[in-house]
């Protein structure tokens, strides 16, 4: 019997983003094939030097993207938990992005639909490029019980917390 | 068109405030490839015939920041600016790491080239196709951080109004200059990401003196659609595998060389030079590994290396100060060569070079050439307006970097650069000082020095390099080697990382220029008909040189005095560099590059190439 597919969750560790970019690299080849860093589903926010990490969806326990959509175009995969755009039918009103408590959609900078982490159906290209190198930002783990909304910050505070870590008391000034 | 390029490169007159776009044929682009090749290209074409007369702080130079068909490809991307260079009257390929090639080349555009002069400071915003010279009074005068910290600011702010339903905008990557190329120093450099500089060259006073504050680009395209995507694909996974395996760099970036490089290989700068070996475990990797890195990994995109950390001073009197590792060029510069051997002193000077835009190898060598003045008593006190400029006080030698950048008292002299500061302050002491400038073609030589011969330099290195002291583009036989010049030329001129091309097979980065552009390309064809019309062209300009300075071929294609002294000190005791070698050695390399017997690029060569314009400028020569 083939076994179902349980929900998963990228847990994550923004103290150890390099800045690289891979994610971004892995994330826009998979699913643009090409290197297209602004139509990647995760991007690396750099507002302050030293404090990257990349911004992604935190598959939100309550998801409330789904539920502002007033076209109903976003879903919730029952396989991995991931929030599934219908891309042909998505207006591009940007209401899901005022719904996440981390702004994290965007959209598509050529295409009329929004971008939203997929989780590659299971199998995150990110999370494989960025623990190939061994940063380990990134960590495939099931999908539990838990407050993942905590994750889906805006990215000034992610930025503010980071510089707070790294720099000290000046350093939320940079932001 | 070649595959891999945006297609177009941008222009801007800020005298006019006009812009428009540029294209250049396929001959050109297969010929001269990008970044430095094609800078080259472009300012021998556009200034070549007054190359003399033009003088690099003045409208007349064209600025160039230029990315290569492999820039967001090739793993570590890279940019690289240019134009006539303040330092060697000549051009430098200087390159910077960071994201801002790649958003250049996702707005659509391979290259920035910048003429005039705008009356007022500015900065240029580009946001894929639109392009707005901007007012950037509110930042004139301020340093990296705040420049930064304004700019990334009000340029979201923007984007946010111009595209409400986009949803977060991300910061645009940006070039900027601190306070020391506003004012002109000729050791200014047009930074990037706090801590990032292209410093070669003088690049910064050219973009102060045309009042360009900072550049900022947001590109929301794909990068330029390449030939073969699936092996572009491939190379870079053999390439990044090769890198997981390489601790040293990974790990340590090039922060051990602080230590190692003086204590092993007896080739660091310690006290301006007079030695190059120390055994100071006080500036063991691991005290900074252990005392001062808040972050072991810190890449530019797509870099497996992470050479980069980040690094904050906890305590003690320099707390709070901010920057890369340092990597080894400042971690030499700003710690031994001033005699300064703890982390948190040498961060803080890194913090202080940072914060002003000055380049931290070249001011470090200014700063020390005064330091050793002032232990010969030289210069005093009094001509130092007061500073008591001893070995290892990383104060005084802040303050001293101060006044350079702001041209304060005796800063104005040495922000001259160490050759010029010689020239004038020998005048005004009335002996010679250039014994003590370790420099060549008015550009300090790096962190590497050649009497133990244990280094990666060879001894005519720096002596018959294009770019001078660069340590990064040092000359070498045979041409079509590891250690040529010409390999360098291709690395920045693709533009990308050299620090990603060690340990790959031998012509992987032809293997990646095909795969990017379509187009094959043989290790033989590079040296002998492309890359060797890079280095003729920058032989030529250099030569050329003025209007303030000109060098004397062959006479001046020389080490610097002090690399004939013995060493003082450590296993290689008594080492010096054989005056004799270099002569035959350097005869070999003229010979091998096509040059005359004095160093000018002889007629056969430039005709088979054909260079005929150089060669007629090259005619008119002094021999």
């Amino acid at each position: 019997m083939k076994k179902k597919k349980e929900p998963i969750w990228i847990a994550r560790e923004f103290t150890k983003c390099s800045g690289c970019r891979k994610c971004e690299i892995a994330c826009s080849l998979f699913h643009e094939r090409r290197i297209w860093p602004e139509a990647s589903r995760v991007r690396v926010f750099m507002l302050v030097p030293g404090a990257e990490f990349p911004h992604l969806c935190a598959q939100c326990e309550n998801y409330p993207c789904v539920k502002a959509c007033p076209t109903n175009v976003l879903s919730v995969s029952e396989h991995t938990g991931a929030v599934l755009v219908d891309n042909k039918a998505c207006t591009a009103c940007g209401k899901c992005i005022n719904a996440c408590p981390g702004r994290i959609p965007h959209m598509h900078p050529t295409e009329k639909h929004i971008l939203i982490c997929d989780l590659c159906g299971g199998n995150p290209q990110c999370v494989r490029v960025c623990r190939e190198g061994g940063w380990n930002v990134f960590k495939k783990v099931a999908r539990r019980e838990q407050t993942y909304s905590l994750y889906a910050r805006k990215p000034e505070e992610v930025t503010q917390d980071l510089c707070a870590k790294f720099y000290g008391e000046k350093g939320e000034e940079f932001v | 068109m070649i595959k891999g390029y945006a297609g177009k490169f941008l222009e801007v007159n800020l005298s006019t405030g006009k812009t428009k776009e540029v294209r250049f044929d396929d001959e050109t682009l297969r010929d001269y490839m990008g970044g430095r090749g094609l800078a080259a290209k472009i300012l021998w074409d556009r200034l070549g015939r007054k190359w003399e007369e033009v003088e690099p702080l003045s409208p007349e130079n064209v600025l160039l920041f230029l990315t290569g068909p492999l820039t967001g490809y090739y793993p570590g991307a890279r940019i690289c600016v240019s134009g006539k260079s303040p330092q060697s009257n000549g051009v430098v390929g200087s390159t910077v790491g960071g994201e801002f090639g790649v958003e250049l080349r996702c707005a659509g555009y391979d290259g920035i080239i910048v003429t005039g002069q705008s009356e007022k400071p500015v900065y240029l915003f580009i946001k894929d196709a639109d392009v707005e010279i901007r007012d950037a009074s509110k930042v004139w005068g301020k340093d990296a951080k705040q420049t930064m910290t304004l700019l990334t600011r009000e340029c979201r702010e923007l984007l946010r109004k111009r595209y409400p339903l986009f949803g977060e905008w991300r910061e645009p990557a940006m070039l900027y200059i601190g306070p020391a190329g506003e004012n002109l120093v000729r050791t200014a450099v047009v930074a990037a990401k706090w801590a990032h500089a292209a410093g070669y060259g003088g690049y910064g006073a050219v973009m102060g003196s045309k009042r360009l504050k900072a550049i900022a680009a947001k590109g929301t395209g794909p990068l330029p659609e390449v030939a073969n995507m699936k092996k572009v694909e491939r190379l870079i996974q053999e390439l990044c595998d090769g890198v997981y395996e390489n601790e040293l760099w990974r790990r340590w970036g090039t922060g051990s060389g602080g230590y190692e490089t003086g204590a092993k290989t007896s080739s660091e700068p310690v006290r301006n030079w007079q030695d190059e070996w120390h055994d100071e475990k006080s500036f063991g990797v691991d005290k900074f590994e252990n005392r001062v890195w808040v972050k072991q990994c810190w890449s530019d995109f797509g870099c497996p290396t992470n050479c980069l950390k980040l690094s904050v001073v906890r305590t003690g009197k320099f707390k709070g100060a901010i920057t890369d590792n340092p990597d080894y060029e400042l971690q030499a510069y700003l710690g031994p060569n001033l005699g300064i051997f703890t982390p948190e002193g040498n961060v803080y000077m890194a913090s202080v070079i940072d914060d002003l835009g000055l380049c931290g190898i070249q001011t470090g060598n200014v700063l020390g050439f005064a330091a050793e003045l002032y232990q010969r008593k030289i210069l005093t006190e009094d001509d130092l307006d007061g500073l008591k400029l001893k070995w290892g006080d990383a104060e005084a030698f802040g303050a001293l970097a101060k006044k350079i950048a702001y041209r304060e008292g005796i800063g104005d002299l040495l922000s001259e650069g160490t050759y010029r500061a010689a020239l004038k302050l020998g005048k005004m002491k009335k002996m010679d000082l250039l014994p003590y400038a370790v420099q060549s073609k008015g550009i300090s030589i790096g962190a590497h020095g050649i009497r133990s011969g244990k280094d990666y330099p060879d001894i005519i290195s720096y002596a018959c390099s294009v770019q001078g002291g660069d340590h990064t583009s040092t000359a070498g036989l045979p041409l079509d080697g590891g250690g040529s010049e010409l390999m360098e030329i291709f690395n920045d001129s693709g533009v990308y990382c050299n620090f990603n091309g060690f340990g790959v097979r031998r012509n992987f980065r032809f293997e990646f220029y095909r795969a990017v552009t379509g187009l094959p390309l043989t290790r033989k064809e590079w040296c002998s008909r492309r890359a060797i019309k890079t280095l003729q062209l920058q032989r030529a300009m250099l030569l050329l040189g003025g209007p303030d300075l000109k060098w004397i071929p062959k006479a001046d294609d020389v080490n610097p005095p002090r690399f004939y002294e013995p060493l003082p000190s450590g296993p290689y005791k008594g080492k010096t560099t054989d005056k004799a070698a270099v002569k035959e050695k350097t005869k070999d390399y003229y010979r091998a590059v096509g040059w005359d017997a004095n160093g000018i690029p002889a007629t056969k060569t430039l005709k088979r190439l054909g260079l005929d314009d150089v060669d007629a400028a090259m005619r008119k020569l002094p021999t």
